[in-house]
């Protein structure tokens, strides 16, 4: 290595960092390990086993759309595709006797996501942007009506089922129960999740983001943005489909609702709620969005209302996602004034659950004057019952959602002044923000 | 020896309007050669046709005797010839040190590799290195290059172009809109950049132009109407009429 390199070049990790580095690896698979033990009903190990494939599920989407940018309506064909093809092979290999074992059945998604990326992804990432979006969305509709229309393949409306514990015993695991199932979904995602954060550490990796940013420059440094894009979209639709293959080993049924355009919202939500700017931005989404999903539908029939809210919201006002909002606080915590803020957003967060209250309020005695307004005005939302029919509700549902707006306007404002207060105070530090 | 670049009875059309006439060019190997016109006389689409961003209605583009006109840009690219632009045009969310990363990979043969690390590359990271330092930029080395002032994007632009150790370089008016201080040190860092290369820049500065160039050649209407060094191209009658004589006038 010359001088110029070594006083110029970004200073090579440590033996230390390194370690430090690899230890996170190890901590993230004992943590997987050892979760089973802290929660272990069967309720929690299934909600874990969801987060994983979908954790999977994002960070193959966030190739696409964080990475590479491309943004794809049709993510779930992949999956989806991968998931029918395993169901199948579930089938096949049990009917038969091959010796395969169901640990390694997920490849056999991940190769049919590839192959059907291959296949398709071609024409598709000719171009990016609008082009690239159209296509998707057309592909998508195209692959889920054929769902529908070819029976034998799909089996219709029912979908195909697989019994997946015919299949060869592992260490006498026949993965009937829900914690091998949790086990095989959590080593799988922990090898999907290294793989896809060691890609983005390639020389292909970065000029994905190359072409993200700037896919005209890209032709004159040597490379054809096209050939880029197809490959990301390879690679998200082999990731993709391993996804869908864990998806299809968890509830041994694939149908329709596999590829459709739900699932293929469902993935841009929970990778754009994440935030698509950082490596784990797909992964707090997923978990938050999975979380979210099952929680609240449990709390209120018009969830996927609160979710659509939710989705603007951050496209709104946190373009970054989550990851987005705790990574701008990072500069503030370094500088040590991040208690300059704090008390701002508890300040905040009292008018700001106002106005939240009284828009619930509001929306749940919409719905229920509209979806069911013969029923009991009596109804229960988020755990809380209280009269529909009641003026008294209504007026305050109007004084929470009015009053609340007003006064959180205040407190925005004094929020956005401590803000601006303690990231000039962190940058008399001298630390960039 | 073949010419580095050899336009030959180029013509290039937008529907029916005829934006290159006639074009006639030739630039020798290791030769700074500048590309001077009034505005709308076709400067920027010659370039254009030659870095392959467009292909020319008729004619022929020549790279070290190797036609390649209709090329994609990258496959040109590849074959040792590499651009600028007159509006900066970077990669925005990425760091300089990314940026300049990029622009190397190609040239050291990572191809669309993905199965090495990035930071495991000793020939790409002692390249990229050497760019970053050459261009001064090495207190910026990881800022976002939308970030940077317009003089260091106008740098970086031109260490991008250079990275990849392209042996023909063409640079579009690479100093336009710097203050006069900051022409000069972009002069210095072009002389120095280019050394042993073969230079086609695009300039409207004409103390640059005259203190950087070994010939020059003057486009007025999509047609190269002289070609010559900068003693014969101020002595040209026509350039004066044409050009010349209207700014100094």
């Amino acid at each position: 290595m010359s001088d110029v390199a070594a006083t110029v070049a970004p200073p090579l990790p440590t033996a230390a960092e390194k370690l430090r580095f690899f230890s996170l690896w190890v901590l993230a698979a004992v943590a997987l390990l050892l979760l089973p033990q802290i929660f272990g009903s069967g309720s929690s190990l299934t909600t874990f086993s969801l987060i994983g494939i979908s954790i999977i599920f994002s960070l193959s989407y966030n190739i696409l759309l964080g990475q590479t940018g491309m943004l794809s309506f049709g993510h779930a064909v992949y999956y989806g595709l991968g998931g029918f093809l395993v169901i199948h092979a579930i089938n096949i290999i049990g009917a038969n006797k091959l010796p395969v074992p169901l640990p390694i059945v997920p490849l056999i998604g991940g190769i049919t996501g590839l192959l059907f990326a291959v296949l398709l992804g071609w024409v598709s990432t000719q171009r990016s942007g609008t082009a690239f979006a159209m296509i998707s969305l057309g592909v998508a509709e195209l692959i889920a009506s054929s769902a529908l229309i070819l029976r034998t393949f799909f089996g219709g409306e029912a979908g195909v089922s697989a019994n997946r514990t015919k299949l060869l015993k592992l260490f006498g695991w026949n993965f009937g129960p829900q914690i091998q199932i949790y086990y095989l979904v959590a080593a799988w995602t922990l090898i999907a999740v290294i793989a896809m954060y060691a890609l983005t550490r390639t020389p292909l990796g970065r000029m994905c983001n190359a072409v993200r940013d700037n896919p005209e420059r890209v032709q004159f440094v040597g490379y054809n943005p096209h050939t880029v894009r197809y490959l990301a979209f390879c690679f998200a639709g082999f990731f993709a489909g391993i996804a869908g293959a864990l998806a299809a080993i968890n509830f041994e049924i694939a149908n329709s609702a596999y590829l459709g355009a739900a699932q293929s919202g469902t993935v841009l939500f929970a990778t754009y709620i994440g935030g698509i700017g950082f490596f784990i931005g797909p992964i707090v989404g997923a978990i938050f969005v999975t979380f979210l999903s099952l929680g609240l539908s449990d709390l209120t029939q018009v969830w996927q209302l609160y979710f659509g809210l939710i989705f603007i919201a951050v496209v709104l006002f946190a373009p970054g996602g989550i990851t987005g909002l705790f990574m701008m606080h990072r500069p503030l915590l370094k500088a040590g004034t991040l208690l300059r803020v704090l008390p701002s957003y508890l300040v905040a967060l009292v008018p700001t659950l106002a106005m939240l209250a009284g828009l619930v309020l509001a929306v749940e005695t919409i719905v229920h004057y509209t979806v069911n307004p013969g029923d009991d005005s009596h109804i229960k939302a988020f755990g809380v019952g209280f009269d529909a029919a009641s003026p008294s509700v209504w007026a305050m549902s109007l004084v929470l959602l009015i009053g609340g707006f007003l006064a959180a306007r205040r407190t925005w404002v004094w929020v956005g002044h401590a803000w601006n207060d303690a990231t000039s105070l962190a940058r008399e530090k001298g630390v960039a923000t | 020896m073949s010419a580095a670049i050899e336009l030959n009875a180029i013509k290039k059309n937008f529907g029916d309007i005829a934006i290159l006439r006639d074009i006639n060019l030739s630039v020798a190997q290791g030769e700074r050669h500048a590309l001077i016109g009034p505005n709308g006389a076709g400067k920027s689409t010659t370039f254009n046709l030659i870095s392959g961003y467009m292909a020319p209605t008729s004619g022929s583009v020549k790279l070290r005797g190797e036609e390649i006109s209709g090329l994609p840009p990258y496959q040109i690219n590849r074959r040792g010839l590499s651009r600028s632009f007159q509006v900066t045009n970077v990669f925005a969310n990425m760091s300089v040190w990314e940026n300049l990363r990029c622009a190397v990979l190609w040239s050291t043969g990572q191809r669309y590799a993905f199965w090495k690390n990035i930071d495991n590359l000793p020939q790409v990271r002692e390249r990229t290195a050497k760019i970053l330092a050459n261009i001064n930029l090495t207190a910026r080395r990881d800022v976002p290059a939308g970030l940077l002032t317009y003089a260091e994007q106008r740098a970086l632009e031109i260490g991008i172009t250079v990275a990849g150790g392209a042996n023909v370089i063409l640079l579009d008016e690479p100093t336009a809109g710097m203050s006069h201080a900051e022409t000069e040190r972009a002069v210095a860092l072009i002389r120095r950049l280019t050394e042993g290369r073969t230079l086609l820049i695009v300039e409207h500065d004409m103390s640059v132009v005259f203190g950087l160039a070994d010939r020059i050649s003057v486009l007025v209407y999509g047609q190269i109407i002289a070609s010559g060094t900068p003693q014969e191209i101020r002595g040209n009658p026509k350039v004066k009429e044409a050009y010349l004589g209207e700014e100094a006038a």
